[in-house]
């Protein structure tokens, strides 16, 4: 039923590869936490690859939002890969999709980032 | 973890399940499952299984999380109706109540970047009706999703 997380590093971003669910109580506190961690340590250019995020609630989506403006505020940025058609149609009716940089392949989305 | 529940039938198809819950997270997830495989067993396509589903752990959630907010000696009530023509769900709290025309539009563009505040949006995105009702304490909301236009036609 939880959310699993693995982090890797590509040309200075670092890709967090999240599988399961993000939802209240599951994965919403792991990707806070994990997106806290990352900022703390200086990682500002984050890519959440939700390939195999299979379920994400309104909690999960809120986590995204608030995950994409705390990145921002810090002057870094933070990008989605891989949606799955839920994900994606979650994103579109609460409009967010315009919101988020979405992107569908990995060496691209890495190479979208500004770099200082 | 102690749990109410009550079957009843109400006709030769029709069947209510009713529980009675804590206000936790296994609860939440209950009425999520419960609901689930109300659907499947409803015959509605995939789709609207995850819809039906999502719709309802919305409503559980926003009863233990904002209704109840976690309070140990309150609960909630969730019950499930197949009417032959609907599925109905209603989940209710015991908590200070709550006005759904004062909620925010989670579209209108000052807030869109809000960290929450989609649940009831997403629950009258995915449903049919959806109904709100002032308990005295609590909320109770009863959501349906009509059978035919959802079903596979199994």
């Amino acid at each position: 039923m939880s959310m699993k997380l693995n982090t890797r590093q590509v040309d200075g971003v670092t890709i967090l590869d999240l599988s399961g669910r993000i939802t209240l109580g599951e994965g919403s506190v792991q990707l806070r936490d994990a997106v806290r961690d990352l900022l703390a340590k200086g990682s500002k250019l984050i890519l959440l690859n939700l390939a195999d995020v299979n379920y994400i609630d309104s909690s999960g989506i809120g986590e995204l939002v608030s995950a994409y403006t705390t990145v921002r505020n810090q002057g870094g940025e933070l990008k989605l890969l891989n949606l799955t058609k839920k994900v994606h149609d979650l994103l579109q009716i609460t409009k967010l999709y315009t919101v988020f940089d979405v992107k569908d392949d990995e060496a691209s989305a890495i190479a979208s980032y500004t770099r200082a | 973890m102690h749990y109410g529940e009550d079957q009843q039938l109400t006709g030769s198809q029709a069947s209510r399940i009713t529980y009675t819950l804590e206000s936790s997270l296994d609860s939440v997830n209950r009425v999520e499952q419960t609901a689930e495989q109300m659907a499947k067993k409803a015959g509605v396509d995939e789709d609207e299984v995850f819809r039906i589903a999502m719709a309802v752990r919305e409503a559980a959630v926003n009863a233990v999380l904002h209704g109840n907010s976690y309070d140990p000696d309150k609960r909630i009530t969730a019950s499930f109706e197949n009417t032959g023509d609907s599925l109905v769900i209603r989940i209710a709290d015991q908590g200070k109540g709550l006005d759904p025309d004062t909620l925010p539009d989670p579209l209108a563009p000052e807030n869109l970047l809000r960290g929450s505040g989609r649940g009831i949006f997403l629950i009258r995105s995915f449903m049919d009706e959806v109904h709100f009702k002032l308990l005295h304490p609590g909320t109770e909301l009863t959501l349906i999703k009509h059978l035919g236009t959802a079903q596979t036609g199994s």
